[in-house]
């Protein structure tokens, strides 16, 4: 018989909540390493461009004024989107078709702004946000539904209305919708040129405008529901123990239609803000992703509505930061979604410590 | 509106050109699944072989090297995977999905000097004798090698999970890792092995979308293929000669959509366009509404975490 001593991971007796709060910065500390590897691959300065995406936004002399004013532009959308998600994560409910229902939210709620065009008044865009909502709704229950009467899988359904909503805006944007003063482009009417369609801008130099403050409002609203209400309790339940919470007479159908419905009527409304602010109007180009980097900083932001608020910002500034050193360094686009896409590995990589440890072990 | 223009013959040739990418990538999930692993990152490693099997290829003027050189890169981004789910415990639908949003990336990345080139042309199988035969010589014998290849693949998994003792273990992984591993067998690795394999024939559909059926790279041209293969396995009910049916259905909507839109039949190209997604979905709720049916050849431990505690 011998014996030898190897490294081994060891389940926790609990989890660790340092390491729960831990491992997102480690997640961030490791990315920056790996991506900084991967710019000087791409020869590039690694250091240099370090600095740009992180730190340039906030302080260049010439671009940081217009950097920071992107920063709520970008985070509102990612924060608003993670939020509804992480509902559905928590309760294992897979909705990763948010792009989707940001799409049909823009397309709905776009589509009564245009119905009533040019109608004066401050009705008008409450309206809008409202049709958004439902139409991000109703897109997140079409998967919903489907579980529910009919078993099939949420993931593969509303990932596969993602591009059944690409094309819808497309028929859109080419038909109904399409402004009949634009040439015969395939876009809509502009949202910002008439006033009661344009979101107001609140805050100019951080870029929040009132679809920010619905983001924040959506935090906390959240916050309360997951903390402090028996629906938050049924859905963690639901996440862990799927069993204990069908004999605690939880149905099972009400879960997944809430966490769909909710993530789909934030996502929506997310997509209305884009439209009638950052956007400005419908194009075929107007999706950017959004619906999946807030899968993202879901995980990020441990689902967690303060992690959230969080990690948005800091997908926020990847994106800002990323077009400086587009801009400045030549680093392409896609540098950046690689960069996104590794920190959620790394995420994943060193949550390991959250509910094991490593340990130096005899083994016979 | 003139459909006399649509030869049928012409048409079911298309149509498996359009099928064979899928059925390459869902032959290669459904060999993951069987193993009690839910691999999610499908798209992402077809769009890393799609970029790898052209990069390659248009370097170094081998359709062959192109390849490999797919199904090494589908591997190497699946070992990403199996290390992070089997050896660090992640939850494998989160990994799946940074593995294709990481994987989207990164071939936008590597491909950003490849577009709108033309990659080598690739050899073509026609079969002496038999391809001159009228209408069956066409519609059988004078395929692109990949076609006859993913059919003997197919074949191949059959074989493999139905009659060989090294797939019954696979299986038996697959139903009850605690089980297989109490009787000696080493669940990680016979996991990542499932893994890589699947990253391979993840790969080579990729690359036979950008070498042979487009043949061109352009950036997120999977455009959901990946998906459509996770669905068309739950649509063969684990089984792989149902992959076939799931894979030519879907190819004949999509080819038939295109052909519409060419011919112009009055409906908006872009409502024709969403078809093969929307069929994709009704297909899964009639396969998924069956609970006791579309359990059945489900894989027990499929996505359940598998730690062995000594």
């Amino acid at each position: 018989m011998w014996a030898s001593r190897m490294l081994r991971l060891e389940p926790r007796a609990q989890p660790s909540s340092v390491m729960r709060w831990l491992t997102p910065l480690l997640a961030v500390g490791i990315t920056m390493i790996m991506g900084g590897l991967l710019f000087a691959a791409m020869g590039k300065n690694p250091f240099e461009a370090i600095k740009i995406i992180f730190l340039d936004p906030f302080f260049h002399e010439t671009f940081g004024p217009y950097s920071r004013s992107q920063l709520l532009i970008k985070a509102g959308p990612l924060i608003l989107i993670a939020i509804g998600l992480s509902i559905g994560f928590r309760a294992n409910v897979w909705n990763i078709g948010a792009e989707g229902q940001f799409v049909m939210g823009a397309v709905t709620g776009g589509a009564v702004g245009l119905a009533l065009y040019p109608a004066d008044g401050v009705w008008v865009l409450p309206l809008m946000t409202i049709a958004g909502a439902l139409g991000g709704m109703l897109w997140g229950l079409i998967p919903a539904i489907l579980k529910i009467k009919f078993n099939a899988n949420e993931i593969l359904v509303s990932l596969m209305l993602v591009y059944v909503s690409y094309n819808f805006l497309a028929a859109m944007v080419t038909g109904p919708l399409k402004s009949p003063d634009g040439y015969g482009f395939p876009e809509s009417r502009s949202f910002t040129g008439v006033e009661s369609t344009h979101l107001p801008m609140i805050y100019e130099p951080l870029g929040m405008h009132a679809g920010v403050l619905v983001a924040l409002v959506a935090v906390i609203a959240a916050y309360v529901m997951m903390e402090r209400h028996l629906l938050g309790f049924q859905i963690k339940l639901t996440g862990q123990s799927p069993r204990a919470a069908r004999f605690a007479g939880v149905n099972p159908s009400v879960i997944i239609a809430v966490c769909l419905g909710i993530s789909g009527a934030l996502a929506g409304m997310a997509g209305l803000f884009e439209v009638t602010g950052p956007a400005g109007k419908l194009t075929t180009n107007f999706p950017v992703g959004y619906g999946f980097t807030a899968i993202i900083v879901a995980f990020l932001g441990r689902l967690h509505p303060i992690g959230i608020v969080l990690a948005g910002l800091l997908m926020a500034l990847t994106y800002i930061g990323g077009e400086l050193a587009q801009l400045s360094l030549g680093i392409p686009a896609a540098a950046i979604s690689v960069f996104q896409g590794m920190m959620l590995f790394f995420l994943l990589a060193v949550d390991v410590f959250v509910n094991y440890r490593l340990v130096w072990k005899v083994v016979k | 509106m003139d459909f006399s223009s649509l030869n049928p013959v012409a048409l079911a040739v298309s149509l498996i050109v359009a099928a064979t990418p899928i059925l390459l990538a869902a032959v290669g999930e459904l060999v993951v699944e069987k193993s009690g692993v839910l691999n999610l990152g499908v798209e992402g490693m077809m769009i890393i072989g799609a970029i790898a099997g052209f990069a390659v290829s248009v370097d170094s003027a081998s359709p062959w090297l192109g390849l490999l050189a797919a199904m090494l890169a589908g591997a190497g981004l699946a070992l990403i995977f199996g290390f992070l789910t089997q050896v660090l415990l992640s939850n494998q639908v989160a990994t799946g999905l940074a593995l294709t949003l990481f994987g989207l990336g990164l071939a936008a990345l590597l491909g950003q000097s490849y577009t709108g080139m033309k990659p080598p042309s690739s050899p073509r199988l026609d079969i002496p004798v038999l391809s001159d035969l009228p209408v069956l010589g066409e519609l059988l014998f004078r395929h692109d090698f990949m076609v006859y290849g993913s059919i003997a693949l197919v074949f191949g998994v059959w074989y493999f999970l139905n009659r060989s003792r090294a797939g019954l273990v696979l299986r038996a992984v697959g139903e009850n890792h605690d089980a297989a591993h109490s009787l000696g067998y080493n669940v990680v690795l016979i996991r990542m092995g499932a893994i890589a394999f699947g990253g391979a024939c993840a790969g080579l559909g990729g690359a036979y979308l950008s070498l042979i059926r487009v043949p061109q790279w352009s950036e997120g041209m999977t455009a959901g293929a990946g998906w459509i293969a996770l669905a068309i396995v739950v649509f063969a009910s684990w089984k792989p000669w149902r992959l076939i049916l799931g894979a030519y259905l879907f190819g004949g909507v999509t080819i038939l959509q295109l052909n519409l839109q060419a011919l112009g039949i009055g409906i908006s190209a872009a409502y024709l366009s969403m078809t093969p997604y929307l069929i994709t979905i009704i297909v899964l709720v009639i396969m998924s509404a069956d609970r006791r049916r579309a359990s059945m050849n489900a894989p027990a431990s499929l996505g359940k975490i598998f730690h062995a505690s000594h």
